[in-house]
């Protein structure tokens, strides 16, 4: 058990540390969470500036283009970015943490190069159409179709909660390619050009009022064969290597940002008079208990997964689970000490809250992350 | 950065649980509950001589010279069976009381809020017992005494580490005491997922209803949690650490046993079932060296001080 850092890690972290410090201030100001074109370009232009300074896809494997880090590395990759106020992965969410991994490690040569060099030069955005109105928690009972004609597969069906679809240059399309077969078999896993003629994208508000994500109709959209990546009907199998990424390090830099977030929550208490409340302050501090745990469980997480080659482990979901539900209480008590300003949607605080709200359900909602941990950890048997 | 456990870590934490499983196994706790609190001295004699009152003692003067992470490691499988004693504070007092590192001599130590555990038992009392008077104790295997006390004593201390490097009694006992919850957290899990796979009720185990896996997911959650926090705790040895941990711990132990005892349905309710036993001595440890309380107190007022990380 050592908390310490390498030589190398603390060489590794200076000069991360040196390089935001000197390109930050530098960039553009921050657009409007309104503005897509402005937010793709912005989150394009620092991809590219990572891209220089050799920072793109640093947890990707060196034949991918990527630096090959270890995982303690992207850790303190995600810690320093999120100290230093650096912008976050933003439009190339997809790309990065999932289609890029899931390409690099399902792909042919002639995919990954046409695929991942884009995604680390922060040319391209990609998009996720995972879920369907009717296949959300329950995936594989999507009902997208895709029949080949030529070579050709024609697509129709739609997807929804699909974010950065208005301003994707591809999406990682889940199709059904069987619809004989059981509903865990029979998906294939496509790379859908946005600009295809039939796709038509109709953007979701939000109960935080912001157009995050939209809702994508596909009219007989023809994708190429040469597109699947992964055998046909073994889309299953190649998703599931996504989502592991997915719940491997999506939230490290997120918990380093809730324990900025609660600092800044007890200050502000203390200067509006809210501190001396003793059941208010025992909340904070049990709260900041929360933090710590888990930053240490994720340093458990990084630490195993190293030791495993770099392959995140079912350790996410345990993760995922009480973070999502630490993350709003933060927010709650956060509204707390603002009290009637909590009201007011001007305020940081009050629209985080309201995103907070998507933690618990996105990326598996908590009652399947619970099941997940019941059956494949605790291994209780399977059922209704 | 590697905060997995090292070899010789495991080694000594697969010792520890298979001495303790030969000496102290389940039939062993049905059988000091139904004899009373009475401690087995031949038991007290083996953990020394196993090196468990020692293990911080340097090898100089005939201790194992191992650190915080290695004795909290002994602590959790010490909580996972319950071994019942005044185990902490005769690990505390090995090098300062003769006959505590070896086994020889049974320490006790009245606790900044007046308790005292296994006082007729104890050869020595550390600090002042006058006046204690007994308790029907809720734990059965922890016979408890209680001291008046004035003033406020008790508090967690918030110093930081001497130059000695010594921490404060009042954290050692509280991160010894989250180990012990945190031993007795992950067992309380195993039995209730090994009770759910077996029971039947409506054709099937009851751990395919989800209502039940969610119970048991929950407390996966709250140990690994709680995990994470005391071993990082017993790394850094920094009290406010030591006090999440040892909140997390807690909250993950009596929990954890309530949702084991839920479970068990009719028969958790029962005497003859092993559920209860884990929540009295969970509850029994929450009132050690300082209260919930004050470690939030603790842990609000590191978010304000500036020194916090």
């Amino acid at each position: 058990m050592d908390l310490t850092y390498t030589p190398e890690e603390q060489e590794f972290r200076a000069r991360l540390r040196e390089w935001l410090a000197e390109v930050l201030p530098s960039l553009p100001p921050k657009p409007s969470p309104a503005d897509w074109p402005g937010r793709r370009a912005y989150d394009l232009g620092w991809q590219r500036m990572l891209y220089d300074a050799g920072y793109a896809g640093l947890h990707w494997p060196v034949d991918a283009g990527g630096r090959g880090a270890t995982p303690t590395q992207h850790l303190i990759y995600l810690e320093e970015t999120e100290k230093a106020g650096a912008p976050y992965v933003g439009a190339n969410f997809v790309g990065l943490l999932h289609a890029g991994p899931t390409i690099a490690s399902e792909g042919t040569p002639v995919q990954r190069a046409r695929w991942l060099p884009p995604v680390l030069r922060g040319e391209e955005v990609w998009c996720q159409g995972f879920s369907e109105p009717d296949a959300g928690s329950d995936l594989a009972a999507l009902r997208t179709r895709a029949w080949r004609d030529g070579d050709d597969y024609v697509v129709s069906g739609s997807k929804i909660w699909t974010s950065h679809a208005e301003v994707a240059d591809w999406c990682e399309l889940l199709v059904r390619t069987d619809p004989a077969a059981p509903k865990h078999r029979g998906i294939s896993w496509l790379a859908m050009p946005m600009d295809a003629p039939g796709i038509t994208v109709r953007p979701l508000r939000t109960l935080a009022g912001s157009t995050e994500f939209a809702e994508v109709f596909l009219d007989e959209v023809r994708v190429p064969v040469a597109h699947r990546v992964g055998a046909e009907n073994d889309g299953w199998r190649v998703t599931m290597v996504t989502l592991s990424y997915e719940r491997g390090t999506a939230f490290v830099g997120e918990v380093v940002a809730c324990r900025r977030v609660l600092g800044e929550v007890a200050r502000e208490a203390r200067k509006n008079g809210r501190w001396d409340d003793p059941a208010l302050r025992r909340r904070l501090g049990g709260l900041n208990a929360e933090f710590r745990a888990l930053w240490r469980l994720t340093q458990w997480n990084v630490s195993e997964a190293q030791s495993n080659g770099g392959v995140p482990g079912v350790g996410g979901s345990v993760f995922k689970l009480r973070y999502s539900h630490a993350r709003q209480e933060l927010y709650d008590a956060a509204a707390e000490v603002l009290g009637p300003e909590a009201l007011d949607l001007g305020r940081e605080w009050t629209l985080d809250r309201l995103s907070s709200l998507s933690y618990t359900i996105a990326a598996g909602t908590s009652q399947i992350q619970r099941n997940i941990v019941a059956e494949r950890i605790l291994g209780l048997p399977k059922g209704r | 950065m590697d905060f997995q456990l090292t070899d010789d870590q495991r080694a000594l934490k697969a010792g520890v649980r298979e001495l303790l499983a030969a000496r102290f196994g389940r039939e062993r706790l049905r059988a000091a509950v139904d004899e009373g609190p009475r401690l087995d001295r031949a038991l007290w004699r083996e953990l020394g001589e196993a090196g468990f009152f020692a293990l911080r003692l340097p090898e100089a003067d005939g201790g194992v010279g191992l650190g915080l992470p290695e004795t909290v490691l002994a602590f959790e499988e010490a909580g996972r069976v319950l071994l019942p004693g005044p185990l902490i504070a005769t690990h505390l007092a090995a090098g300062v009381v003769d006959g505590a590192a070896t086994g020889e001599a049974v320490v006790t130590a009245v606790d900044g809020r007046g308790l005292v555990e296994w006082l007729a038992e104890a050869d020595v009392v550390r600090g002042d017992a006058t006046g204690a008077e007994p308790l029907r104790p809720v734990d059965p295997l922890t016979p408890l005494h209680r001291v008046p006390v004035s003033g406020g004593a008790g508090l967690i201390d918030a110093r930081p580490v001497s130059s000695t490097g010594a921490l404060p009694t009042a954290s050692l006992t509280s991160l010894f005491t989250a180990a012990e919850q945190l031993g007795t957290a992950a067992r309380t899990c195993e039995t209730a997922v090994q009770h759910a796979r077996t029971r039947e009720q409506f054709g099937q185990p009851i751990g395919a209803f989800q209502a039940i896996k969610h119970l048991c997911a929950r407390m996966l959650v709250r140990v690994e949690l709680a995990r994470a926090a005391v071993y990082a705790a017993a790394v850094t040895a920094d009290p406010v650490d030591i006090a999440a941990a040892r909140l997390l711990a807690d909250e993950a132990a009596v929990r954890g046993a309530r949702d084991c005892l839920q479970v068990h349905g009719g028969m958790g309710f029962t005497w003859e079932s092993d559920v209860h036993l884990y929540l009295k001595r969970a509850w029994t440890r929450t009132q050690r060296a300082g209260t919930a309380t004050e470690s939030e107190e603790l842990l609000a007022a590191d978010l304000v001080s500036g020194v916090g990380r």
